[in-house]
């Protein structure tokens, strides 16, 4: 089915975009996480120009992350307090992450920093997760219990001025911090088309201290304002959003969603982000291989 | 000096002259006519397009339009819309790939195809090649600002090299085919990646290293209906179309989790 894509100026096979949307879709809806980090990477790999990749990524992790808000909404796992902070912080970050992208377009290192960005972030959580889960399994197996991890904030974030009561996450911080933390998963929005969920997710458990109940839903609540966001944006700025490509990515993402939310119920926890961690640590990889092996291409062209 | 060096010239010229009178005297041959055609001159980017398929043809006439009756070696170029371009290059600094060196271009054909009835190095001179620009190597691409030639050199074929690969360059030596000694064929694949614009089909008619006779068509290549629209309303109703886009996304998803909900 060959679909042609307006903004992007190619045809592409319409049913490998809806099938790429399904994978990601999948992926959000069984972990939380908006699945941008692997739709950018391969629809560049499929020959879409990365801008409108980005740009297009971002709403279609809005459409995944829809149901799954509304889902934790339902049972009232949002913590809509430090989710407004973390949304206020996200808008001002995607307002940096454009003129940052403006910046580095001209500089011609756009499409660097973007690769390092992800080997970095995504070398990072991968790792990280598939060393939490890889240990709790062993210890699973071995039937010896794991020392109880103390739920407790960064020693930074004690250290910011001002402090406010969350009551739904049960803490008593300084708004800087979740506002800092929101201002970084935007600009990371805005420069790499994705949603941060899996950056989100960490930062709110390990550096926050947030309670294990209401940090997915509130993650999803930050994805879903910062990636409309990010969005109008790219749609003001970039002028790069495909609105064709959005719609075909969205069909397989939503109900990839769907189907990601019903599986995960029955996969135990663990398994499920070892699977992640393998899935980011691959895209990771191939993305360190480009960066430090040999590129796809040793020239690009940009319009002047 | 000078004037010796203007009387070089003259002669060479009155010798060209009558050398050239002298072969018409004898073979009867003059500059032939060529009437290009081209299969489509309007190619409309809708939903669903692939590329397209052009067929560039035509005759070679006498002056009078009589059948030329004479081998000539045609050649055919198809080029798009020029585009200013920054071409960049990367480098291994530091262990890594990044763009370290970069050209401007302020006339790169967004596309460039070339058929020949035979290889063009056996039809003319690099001189003539380079002035016609017959062929992907001769494109004058008109660098902005001083680099020096080799650097040129090397961002010139990275940037034929890498569109090559995309199927923007063409170069096709032996496509062209000619019957009877008067029609003429070549047929072009545009991707469907191609820019919107005007195109120009240029054919040239080569007899003994010398081009005789050149004649132009054009093609316009435009985005229609639906796409048209699209394209249109991302540039000029930014806020709008971004709206739509982030609403749509929204409606979609909340539907989905409605829709699942019933299943």
């Amino acid at each position: 089915m060959d679909v042609y894509l307006p903004i992007a100026n190619l045809s592409v096979n319409g049913l490998v975009i809806v099938g790429l949307g399904a994978l990601t879709g999948l992926l959000s809806g069984m972990f939380g996480v908006g699945g941008g980090f692997l739709t950018t990477p391969l629809l560049i790999f499929y020959g879409v120009p990365p801008t409108v990749a980005a740009a297009s990524a971002a709403s279609q992790v809005t459409g995944a992350s829809v149901s799954g808000a509304f889902a934790h909404a339902r049972r009232n796992g949002i913590d809509y307090h430090i989710g407004a902070v973390l949304v206020f912080g996200g808008i001002i970050g995607t307002g940096i992450g454009a003129l940052l992208f403006r910046v580095l377009q001209s500089l011609g290192q756009i499409d660097t920093v973007i690769n390092i960005l992800y080997v970095l972030l995504l070398g990072g959580i991968g790792g990280l997760m598939a060393h939490e889960s890889i240990t709790t399994l062993k210890a699973q197996r071995s039937g010896a219990p794991l020392p109880a991890r103390k739920r407790r904030h960064h020693p930074l974030v004690a250290s910011l001025p001002l402090r406010w009561r969350f009551y739904r996450s049960g803490l008593y911080i300084s708004p800087l911090a979740p506002l800092l933390l929101g201002i970084f998963t935007g600009v990371l929005t805005m420069l790499m088309g994705i949603g941060g969920g899996f950056i989100l997710v960490p930062a709110m458990l390990y550096i926050l201290g947030m309670g294990v109940n209401v940090v997915v839903g509130t993650s999803l609540f930050q994805i879903l304002f910062v990636t409309m966001a990010t969005t109008m944006m790219h749609a003001l700025t970039t002028k790069a959003v495909d609105i064709v490509l959005a719609v075909l990515l969205l069909i397989g993402s939503v109900s990839g969603a769907q189907v990601g939310a019903k599986f995960a119920q029955k996969v135990k926890p663990e398994q499920l982000r070892l699977i992640l961690a393998v899935v980011v640590l691959l895209v990771a990889m191939r993305m360190a291989l480009g960066l430090g092996y040999r590129p796809d291409e040793i020239y690009t062209v940009v319009p002047l | 000096m000078s004037a010796f060096a203007t009387g070089g010239v003259l002669r060479w010229m009155l010798e060209g002259l009558l050398g050239g009178l002298a072969l018409m005297l004898l073979t009867g041959a003059r500059d032939p006519i060529l009437v290009p055609e081209i299969s489509q001159h309007q190619i409309e980017v809708r939903q669903g397009f692939t590329g397209a398929d052009l067929l560039l043809f035509g005759a070679i006439l006498t002056p009078e339009g009589a059948r030329a009756a004479q081998d000539y070696d045609i050649v055919v170029v198809l080029e798009g819309p020029l585009k200013s371009i920054v071409l960049r290059e990367k480098k291994k600094v530091a262990g890594m790939w990044i763009n370290a060196d970069s050209t401007e271009f302020r006339s790169a054909p967004s596309f460039f195809a070339i058929a020949s009835s035979r290889p063009i190095d056996k039809m003319v001179d690099d001189k003539t090649a380079a002035i016609y620009e017959l062929g992907l190597k001769w494109l004058q691409l008109s660098p902005i600002g001083v680099i020096d030639p080799k650097a040129q050199t090397r961002f010139s074929s990275g940037l034929v090299d890498l569109m090559h690969r995309q199927g923007m360059y063409q170069q096709n030596d032996g496509a062209v085919t000619i019957s009877g000694q008067v029609l003429y064929q070549a047929r072009f694949e545009l991707p469907s990646s191609v820019q919107t614009g005007r195109y120009t089909a240029e054919t040239f008619a080569i007899h003994d290293g010398k081009v005789v006779a050149s004649a132009m068509t054009r093609v316009d290549v435009t985005k229609q209906g639906f796409e048209r629209f699209v394209a249109l309303a991302a540039q000029t109703r930014s806020l709008l179309y971004g709206l739509f886009a982030v609403v749509m996304s929204v409606a979609m998803g909340w539907l989905a989790g409605r829709l699942f909900a019933l299943v």
